[in-house]
């Protein structure tokens, strides 16, 4: 055993040379990635390492960190029912859209593939608009106004439906479908893209030896040749989907107000911008980013190791 | 550099496109979809065209009811208002313009060269640490900023830097998509490119601008529309405090929350945000798709 140990040390030393030497070999590389290494390290890897350690305390910016032990989780978990709440619409918004809007994303990129040149470049720009449209969504504030002149509100007591206008953003039971309708209206995004561009990459003569062996139809060309060719698309767009998914507050915020009626729409981040920003909790704020840092890793952990086994 | 080797490197990323009809596929099948797609299609253009059309529209015609989508008399009134009633105001609209338009360059610009010489060196070269490291800002892309919005509102507290321009800039420099997607279109390039120039004599800053930055131009673009798209819609609100610092979607909010008066004036600067990134979007859309296209994630 002893003999084992002092091998894998010695194997490791000389490893550590190596790499030492090559290491002062390619100094003007690290020279080249420095800037960017440094802001990254700065702005993004140290954040969550501080978040980690913040969430453990009491901060509030001015007195110094006061160590408090796992008693943020607690009141989190045990006190907090806006918290719960948050989760609860957090996940509700993520299980609904996320997949969903997934889906669509490599639907509709699957279906203008086939589409003339000209004809598929007009349908990107208006399947992908909506999501670099900025604060567009704002325009269905205009739709779903609560009076009767609200178009929708309208609309329906025009057919007959309903007969009073329906409160869309202010009450409770409307107003995380309607979050979920816009967020889904904009979620062919970069993950759109990257499913339009790997589709138009794959080689074109195994679609051709899929004549000859007999596929009859788009469908089976699409579960036995494009599937497996665009696996690793479907894995970047599950990461788009799954980091927007869990980041939704924008339109939450922008719909149905901060804070919302009865905190029917507050999502993690809401509620995470609440303690931070309005009431200065950092410590607090911290433990709610860690969660939702936490969720958002496994579950992109979880969704990658799935896709990894399709058309294994 | 020679033309010849410049054509050779041109090439491979362009690949055939599948003209022909292809043979199993039935006729009816085809109609539904298109039908399909164009009722999907209007779906989805709707609210931006009605966005455009209530900034075009006079104040008489955006109350009519039953509303018209298409504006009866157009007329540019709204955005000029912008500038009038808001040019009285104590802050006026062009200056949360230039700070808008301010922010976006300087931070596209810096991610762009910044990212662009990491992508490089992580993508021809092979270093203890670079695929450690590049799996670090793979794992970077599965959070949200709002994740770290706290720490970093700390961190730039120490530097000094809130309530500047520079809060949100320097920030933008390291955002790690734009490091991926360059990574992934830069290893594409042939390796043999650069070995030619070495062996001419090249350092490797030569071998950086002049043969490896013109040969990614397609993958500028789609930095560049990624970023834009963040920073021309960045509320900034956190961040920034002072009135005068404050970016046009900030001045977008206080105009809606002006209430049903504004309401022409909020479409047209609605109009203003979206039309940018939609814009250079539409210009570059042929590039943006060929580097989308090396995106995917290998593992």
């Amino acid at each position: 055993m002893k003999e084992f140990f002092d091998k894998y040390v010695i194997l490791r030393k000389h490893n550590a040379k190596v790499a030492w030497k090559k290491a002062k070999k390619a100094k003007m590389c690290y020279a080249f990635l420095a800037p960017y290494a440094i802001l990254f390290t700065m702005f993004y890897v140290f954040p969550v390492v501080a978040s980690i350690y913040f969430s453990f305390t009491y901060y509030n910016i001015l007195e110094s960190p006061r160590f408090l032990g796992l008693n943020n989780y607690i009141s989190l978990i045990l006190e907090d029912d806006i918290f719960l709440m948050a989760i609860k619409n957090t996940l509700m918004i993520a299980i609904i859209t996320g997949p969903l809007g997934y889906i669509m994303s490599f639907l509709f990129a699957w279906l203008i593939n086939e589409l003339p040149r000209w004809v598929r470049s007009v349908a990107v720009i208006i399947f992908y608009a909506p999501s670099i449209a900025g604060n567009c969504y704002v325009i269905f504030s205009v739709f779903f106004r609560g009076d009767a002149y609200g178009y929708v509100n309208a609309f329906l007591m025009n057919i007959g439906i309903i007969d009073t206008p329906i409160l869309w953003f202010i009450n409770p039971t409307y107003m995380l479908p309607i979050c979920m309708v816009v967020i889904l209206w904009m979620s062919l995004g970069t993950g759109f893209l990257s499913f339009v561009a790997g589709l138009q990459g794959i080689d074109k003569s195994q679609f051709e030896a899929g004549y000859m062996d007999g596929i009859k139809n788009r469908w089976q060309e699409l579960w036995f040749i494009t599937l497996p060719n665009m696996k690793p698309m479907l894995m970047f767009g599950a990461v788009m989907s799954i980091t927007t998914a869990f980041g939704v507050c924008d339109v939450t915020m922008a719909l149905c107000g901060y804070p919302s009626t009865d905190y029917a729409a507050r999502t993690i981040v809401t509620h995470l911008f609440d303690y931070g920003f309005t009431r200065f909790e950092m410590g607090y704020a911290c433990a709610i980013a860690t969660i939702l840092f936490l969720m958002m890793i496994l579950t992109n952990k979880a969704v990658q190791y799935l896709l990894r086994r399709v058309g294994t | 550099m020679s033309k010849k080797i410049k054509e050779k490197v041109e090439k491979p990323y362009r690949k055939p496109l599948i003209k022909r009809r292809k043979p199993n596929r039935s006729v009816w099948g085809d109609i539904f979809l298109y039908i399909f797609l164009i009722f999907v299609a209007l779906v989805m253009a709707f609210p931006i065209i009605y966005a455009v059309s209530s900034a075009l529209k006079p104040l008489d015609e955006l109350f009519k009811f039953p509303p018209k989508i298409f504006p009866q008399n157009p007329t540019t009134d709204n955005f000029s208002d912008l500038f009038v009633t808001m040019g009285k105001s104590w802050v006026t609209f062009s200056r949360y313009l230039f700070n808008t338009v301010w922010i976006t360059f300087a931070g596209t610009f810096g991610h762009l060269i910044i990212a662009s010489m990491g992508a490089f060196v992580l993508a021809k070269y092979e270093f203890p640490g670079s695929q450690g490291f590049f799996k670090v800002v793979t794992v970077a892309m599965m959070f949200t900023g709002y994740v770290t919005q706290i720490p970093n509102y700390l961190i730039l507290n120490k530097l000094g830097w809130i309530d500047t321009y520079w809060a949100i800039i320097i920030p933008a420099f390291a955002s790690p998509m734009g490091l991926f997607l360059m990574k992934q279109f830069m290893e594409g390039l042939p390796t043999s490119l650069i070995e030619a120039a070495k062996i001419d004599g090249a350092t490797e800053w030569t071998v950086f601008k002049n043969i490896v930055m013109p040969n990614v131009k397609p993958a500028w673009m789609t930095l560049i529309i990624f970023s834009v798209q963040a920073l021309w819609n960045n509320k900034a609100a956190t961040y920034i405090y002072s009135e005068e610092r404050k970016t046009l979607v900030y001045a977008l909010q206080q105009i809606q929350a002006g209430g049903i008066a504004r309401t022409g004036q909020g479409a047209a600067v609605l109009v203003v945000v979206m039309v940018v990134p939609i814009a250079i979007f539409v210009f570059s859309e042929s590039q943006i798709l060929e580097t989308m296209a090396s995106s995917g994630l290998k593992e």
